[in-house]
C-alpha cells in the first residue's frame, strides 16, 4: 500500500493546518472512579476488580471524592471556569471490555469549562484554548492474541483484563487551535509536553505515556491557504510519545495535503498512528459513527462544588510551570537548552531539591542528568525512583567541594548509597575512598608507573604531553582511583621535566 | 394442619425470641408448605432450603447462648429474584441471567442476614421486572392463590403470591412503576413502595434506575413495617440513598389512628376504565377512614393524565441502558461461541435469544427515545412530564397529609387475558406510576372483595417524601376498620386455623 504524501513544506505553502487534540489523564487516587479497587499499573490481570467495576448486575457506582479534587485542580490550572453544578452521564456504546456496556462519563456539563494554556516554540507564544475538562472512567484493556499486528482484525481470540477498568480519567480537550502555520506538529508536541508538566506539578497523575497514563489523540484538518472554513479531520489514536505527537502530526499534514491536492476528499475517520513505520493507518470510519445515546446518569447525584471548596481547592495549586521555569532558569543561570534538557528528564523538581540541600545548579544537574540517569536506565526507573534522594546528592557534591572525594571516587560513593550503604560520607569512610593527599606515596607510584612505561615517558621528555594521560591512568589504577589526577599529572611532569601547559 | 403458616411475622418472631417455637420448625413448616402447594402456584425459582435451615438453627443457638435476637429473627422470607444473594441463582425471570450466582449481597439482602431472618429462596416476576402479571417470566407465570387462572399481578407476583398461599410470612418487592402495589392489591396483601432513596438499590438488577425502589410485602401492616424497619436506611453504596433516620414506620402501623388526618382522593385516579367492584371497595375504605376521624378532601393532579406516557418514555431509556450489560462476555447465557463468530455477533445472538419479546420491545423504544435528533422530543419531554408531576404532588400534600386512589383499576385478570394488548397491560400501573414518577412514598393496603368477582381489592395510599410513616398509620386503620381478607384454601395446602391480624 503506497500513500501519496506532499513534502511537509510544500503543504504549509498550500495549507493552513487546524489542530485539535483530546488528552486523556488517568489520576494516580489510590482507589478507583467508582469503587474501592486499587489502581496500582501493572498487577496480575483482574485481581483489581470487584462487582462494581466489573459491572456485575445491581452493582451502583459511588464517585471518588478525591477525584473530583483532581478534577478541579486541573480544570484551574488550566484557566478553566468549574461548574457549579454538573452531572455524570452515560455514554452508551457495546464493547467486550466495557463491562456495563455504557461509560459512566461527561457530557454537556463538564467539571471544568473555557480555559487556555500559553505554550512557545523557537520564541514564539502559542495559545491553546481549552474547550473543557471533564471525569470519566477508563475501560479494561483487550489483549488481541494471534494474527500479525496485535490488533483485533485477524486475532485468534482475545482475552479481557478489568484491571484498568473503573480508573479515573479526565478528558482535556482543546477547542480548534489555528494560526500555527508549519509549527502545528511542534505546538502539539509542547502542548502535550505542558500538559505533562503541569500534572505532574499539580501531583494528580503519573502521566507516562508509554504506560498509558497519558493519551493524547491528535485531531487535524487542513484549511487551503486564504480560507476560514474547516476541512474534514482525521482523529489519529496510538500516540504514545511526545516525540509520535509531533511525528504523527506532520505525516498526516503531508497525508492530507497530498489527497487534497490530488483533488480527493479526507475520510472523516480515525487514525491508528506506527510508531515503527512512522505512518498512519485508517481505522474506525466515523460516516458509521455510533449514536452514543448520552442521558443524565441516574445511579449518580449531581456534583456542585461549593465555592469555599474550589476557593481552597485553588490555594493548592503549585506555581505555573512557566512561571517556574523561567525563574529557576535565571536562578540556576542555565541556558534554554540546559534547562530543557531538565525538564525533558523530568528533573526539574529533583535538581530544585539538590540545590535547595545546597549544592550548585550546575552540579545537581550534572548528576541528575549524568550518573544517576544512567543508573536509572539500567535499572529501568523512573529517576525519581533511582534510590539517591536530593540530599545525598548534595551531600556527595559537598565532598567533592572539599576535595575528599573526586568524580571517579564519587562514582563509587554512588554505588555504595545504591546499595544501601548509607549516606555518602559513611560510604567515604566504610569504603575507604578518600583522596590520596600524601605525596611521597604519589611519587612512589608515579616512579613505578614511569618504570612500566618507558616508552611512553619517553614521548612525554620529548615533548608529547599530551600521552601523560596513559601514565596518569596508570597511577590512578594503582592507587583504585584515589588520588586527584590533577596532581599526579603535576608531579609527572615535573619529575620528565616537562612544564605544564 | 400448621397455624404457624396462618401466623404474622411479629407473631413468630415473638414466639421464637421466647422460645414456644423454634426457627427451625418455622422455617420446615413453610418448605413443607412450598413442597405443598407451590407446584399449583408456581411463585418460586429457587428454594434454599439448607441455607434456610441452616441460618434458622443459626437463631435458634443464638436464643440458646442468651443473645438479644432482633424483631424479625428467625422469621422467613422470599426475595423477588432481582436480590443478589451470594450463592443463589438470580435470574430476574430471564433466560439471559440462566445459571447465574452472584458473588455478592445486596445491601437488603446481608440487612436481612444481619438481623436474623431466614431467606426461604427466590421467587418469580416478570422478566426483568417487565410485567403486570409474571406472564413475561422465562420459566412460566405463577398463578393467583385466590384463583389459579388469574394473575398474580407484577412483576412481583411471585412474592405477592407467597403471601397469599402461606409459602412464606414475608417477601421483598422491587417497584419501578407498581411491582410491589399491584400483586399486592390482587392477591389481597400488604405492599410498600419506600421513598425513592429511602431503601438500598444496591445489589438489586436494575431496571429503571431513577424509578426502581424495594420494599416490603407482608400479609399484615405491621409486619410490613416490622421489614421495612430492617431494610431501610442510608447506604454509602447507593449514591441516590437518603442520609436520614428511616421514619418510625413500627409505631405509625401500632398507632393505626388517622383521627385528624387530611386524606386527599384523587379526582383523576377514577371513573371510566375502573371495575364497579373496585370503585366501590375503594369510597367505603374512604368513608370508613372519615368514620374514624379523618378529614376527606378531593384533590386535583391534572398531570397525572400524562404519567403512563412519560414513564414509558423514562423507563424503557433507563432499560435500555441498564440491560446493555447483558452480553455474554462475563456472565450468562453465551450463545453461538464457536471460536468463528465475533464477539459482536455473539452478542447479537446471545441478546437475541437470551431476552424476551416485552424486554425487547422497552430495549427498542429506549434506544429510540434517547437517539440523537430525538432525545428532546421524547426524553426531554417526559423529564418536563415529570417535573410537572411532581409538582401535582407538591401542591395536592399542601391541602392533604396522603393522597389515596384504588392501587390498579381492576381486579386480577385471567392468565393470557392481556398478554397479546401490551398497552392494555400496561394500564394495570395507571394509578401506581405517579409516585414512582416523583420518587415519593407509596403502599396498597387490602380492603375488600369485589362484589362481581370475589377478587381482592387493594387501596393505594401515598405520602410525601420521608413521610412513609404515614403510609402505615392508614394501613393500620384499615386493617383495624374492615374485615380480614382470607384466601380460599389451596389444595393440598398445609395451612390451619384462622389468618391472624
Amino acid at each position: 500500500m503506497s500513500v501519496e504524501l506532499m513534502e511537509f513544506g510544500e503543504a504549509m505553502e498550500r495549507f493552513d493546518p487546524v489542530l485539535g487534540l483530546e488528552v486523556h489523564v488517568e489520576l494516580n487516587t489510590v482507589s478507583k472512579m467508582f469503587c474501592g479497587c486499587s489502581t496500582a499499573f501493572g498487577a496480575a490481570p483482574n485481581t483489581q476488580t470487584c462487582p462494581v467495576c466489573l459491572g456485575l448486575p445491581g452493582s451502583l457506582p459511588v464517585v471518588n471524592g478525591k477525584a473530583v479534587e483532581s478534577a478541579i485542580r486541573i480544570g484551574l490550572a488550566l484557566g478553566c471556569s468549574v461548574a457549579t453544578w454538573c452531572r455524570f452521564a452515560r455514554k452508551n456504546y457495546f464493547y467486550p471490555d466495557m463491562p456495563k456496556d455504557y461509560q459512566i462519563s461527561q457530557y454537556d456539563e463538564p467539571i471544568a469549562f473555557d480555559g487556555s494554556v500559553e505554550v512557545e516554540v523557537d520564541g514564539v507564544v502559542h495559545t491553546i484554548p481549552i474547550e473543557r475538562a471533564h471525569m470519566e472512567e477508563d475501560t479494561g484493556k483487550s489483549v488481541h492474541v494471534g494474527g500479525a499486528t496485535g490488533r483485533i482484525h485477524g486475532a485468534d481470540y482475545s482475552l479481557l483484563d478489568y484491571n484498568r477498568a473503573g480508573v479515573p480519567l479526565i478528558e482535556i480537550v482543546t477547542k480548534p487551535v489555528r494560526g500555527t502555520g508549519s509549527q502545528a506538529p511542534e505546538v502539539a508536541r509542547a502542548y502535550v509536553t505542558y500538559l505533562r508538566d503541569l500534572l505532574r506539578s499539580l501531583g494528580v497523575s503519573d502521566v507516562r505515556m508509554e504506560q498509558g497514563s497519558l493519551r493524547c489523540d491528535a485531531n487535524v484538518s487542513l484549511m487551503p491557504k486564504g480560507t476560514t472554513d474547516l476541512g474534514t479531520r482525521t482523529e489519529t489514536k496510538n500516540v504514545n510519545s511526545l516525540r509520535s505527537v509531533e511525528r504523527a502530526l506532520r505525516y498526516e499534514i503531508c497525508r492530507q495535503a497530498a489527497v487534497l491536492a490530488g483533488g480527493g476528499t479526507v475520510t472523516q475517520e480515525t487514525r491508528h498512528w506506527h510508531e515503527d513505520g512512522g505512518y498512519t493507518s485508517a481505522g474506525r470510519s466515523k460516516e458509521e459513527a455510533e449514536d452514543y445515546r448520552y442521558f443524565p446518569e441516574p445511579d449518580l447525584v449531581p456534583i456542585a462544588p461549593s465555592d469555599d471548596w474550589v476557593a481552597t481547592l485553588r490555594a493548592t495549586l503549585p506555581e505555573a510551570p512557566g512561571v517556574r521555569a523561567a525563574r529557576l532558569r535565571q536562578a540556576w543561570s542555565f541556558t534554554e537548552r540546559e534547562y530543557g534538557d531538565v525538564v525533558n528528564a523530568g528533573a526539574v523538581d529533583l535538581v530544585a531539591a539538590t540545590v535547595e540541600a545546597g549544592a550548585a545548579p550546575a552540579a545537581a544537574r550534572k548528576w541528575w542528568l549524568g550518573e544517576l540517569q544512567r543508573r536509572a536506565n539500567e535499572a529501568g526507573v523512573e529517576l525519581a525512583d533511582v534510590g539517591m534522594s536530593p540530599a545525598q546528592v548534595a551531600g556527595l557534591q559537598g565532598l567533592v567541594d572539599l576535595g575528599v572525594v573526586n568524580d571517579t571516587l564519587a562514582r563509587q560513593v554512588i554505588d555504595g548509597v545504591l546499595a544501601g550503604e548509607g549516606e555518602p560520607s559513611q560510604v567515604v569512610s566504610s569504603r575507604g575512598l578518600t583522596v590520596v593527599s600524601d605525596t611521597g606515596a604519589l611519587e612512589s607510584a608515579i616512579d613505578r608507573a614511569i618504570e612500566a612505561n618507558p616508552d611512553v615517558a619517553q614521548k612525554i621528555r620529548d615533548g608529547k604531553v599530551q600521552a601523560a594521560g596513559a601514565v596518569i591512568g596508570a597511577v590512578m589504577r594503582e592507587l583504585k582511583g584515589q588520588a586527584d589526577a590533577a596532581k599526579v599529572r603535576q608531579l609527572l611532569l615535573a619529575k620528565l621535566g616537562v612544564e605544564p601547559t | 394442619m400448621s397455624h404457624i403458616l396462618t401466623a404474622t411475622a411479629a407473631q413468630l418472631a415473638a414466639r421464637i425470641a421466647q422460645g414456644d417455637l423454634s426457627a427451625v420448625e418455622v422455617t420446615q413448616a413453610h418448605l413443607d408448605q412450598i413442597a405443598a402447594v407451590d407446584g399449583a402456584v408456581h411463585a418460586f425459582l429457587h428454594v434454599d432450603r439448607e441455607r434456610a435451615l441452616a441460618q434458622a438453627r443459626a437463631v435458634d443457638d443464638a436464643r440458646r447462648a442468651g443473645d438479644t435476637l432482633s424483631p424479625l429473627a428467625g422469621v422467613p422470607i422470599a426475595l423477588k429474584d432481582v436480590f443478589c444473594y451470594a450463592g443463589a441463582p438470580t435470574t430476574c425471570g430471564s433466560r439471559i441471567l440462566a445459571g447465574w450466582v452472584p458473588p455478592y449481597d445486596a445491601t437488603a439482602t446481608r440487612r436481612l442476614l444481619d438481623a436474623g431472618l431466614v431467606i426461604l429462596g427466590k421467587t418469580n416476576m416478570d422478566e426483568f421486572a417487565m410485567g403486570s402479571s409474571t406472564e413475561n417470566s422465562a420459566y412460566g407465570p405463577t398463578h393467583n392463590p385466590w384463583d389459579l387462572d388469574r394473575i398474580p399481578g407484577g412483576s412481583g407476583g411471585g412474592s405477592s403470591a407467597v403471601l397469599a398461599a402461606y409459602e412464606s410470612p414475608l417477601a421483598l418487592g422491587l417497584d419501578t412503576g407498581g411491582s410491589i402495589r399491584q400483586p399486592a392489591s390482587v392477591t389481597g396483601t400488604v405492599g410498600v413502595k419506600p421513598t425513592y432513596g429511602g431503601t438500598s438499590r444496591y445489589g438489586l438488577v436494575a431496571m429503571a434506575s431513577s424509578l426502581d425502589q424495594p420494599g416490603p410485602c407482608a400479609r399484615t401492616v405491621l409486619d410490613a413495617a416490622l421489614l421495612h424497619q430492617v431494610i431501610g436506611g442510608y447506604d454509602p453504596r447507593d449514591s441516590t440513598s437518603i442520609n436520614a433516620p428511616v421514619p418510625d414506620v413500627v409505631a405509625a402501623a401500632r398507632l393505626a389512628d388517622v383521627a385528624g388526618m387530611r386524606i386527599g382522593v384523587v379526582k383523576e385516579l377514577g371513573g371510566e376504565g375502573y371495575a364497579p367492584g373496585v370503585e366501590q371497595r375503594f369510597h367505603e375504605a374512604v368513608e370508613a377512614l372519615r368514620g374514624a376521624g379523618a378529614e376527606v378532601v378531593e384533590v386535583s393532579c391534572p398531570h397525572f393524565d400524562y404519567a403512563l406516557g412519560a414513564y414509558y418514555l423514562i423507563m424503557p431509556s433507563e432499560v435500555s441502558s441498564n440491560l446493555a450489560r447483558f452480553d455474554a462476555m462475563r456472565y450468562g447465557l453465551r450463545v453461538g461461541d464457536d471460536g468463528e463468530r465475533s464477539a459482536e455477533e455473539v452478542m447479537n445472538l446471545s441478546r437475541g435469544r437470551g431476552f424476551g419479546d416485552e424486554v425487547k420491545r422497552r430495549i427498542i423504544i429506549g434506544t429510540y427515545a434517547l437517539s440523537s435528533g430525538y432525545y428532546d422530543a421524547y426524553y426531554g419531554s417526559a423529564q418536563k412530564v415529570r417535573t410537572l408531576i411532581a409538582g401535582d404532588f407538591a401542591r395536592a400534600f399542601q391541602v392533604a397529609d396522603v393522597l389515596v386512589s384504588p392501587t390498579t383499576p381492576t381486579t386480577a385478570f385471567r392468565l393470557g387475558e392481556r398478554v397479546d394488548d401490551p398497552l392494555a397491560m400496561y394500564k394495570a400501573d395507571l394509578c401506581t406510576i405517579p409516585s414512582n414518577m416523583a420518587g415519593n412514598a407509596s403502599a396498597s393496603f387490602p380492603v375488600g372483595l369485589a362484589p362481581e368477582d370475589g377478587l381482592p381489592v387493594g387501596f393505594q395510599v401515598m405520602a410525601p417524601p420521608m413521610a412513609d410513616d404515614r403510609l402505615y398509620r392508614v394501613g393500620a386503620a384499615l386493617e383495624r376498620l374492615l374485615p380480614a381478607l382470607v384466601p380460599p384454601r389451596l389444595p393440598g395446602s398445609l395451612a390451619g386455623g384462622e389468618a391472624s391480624r
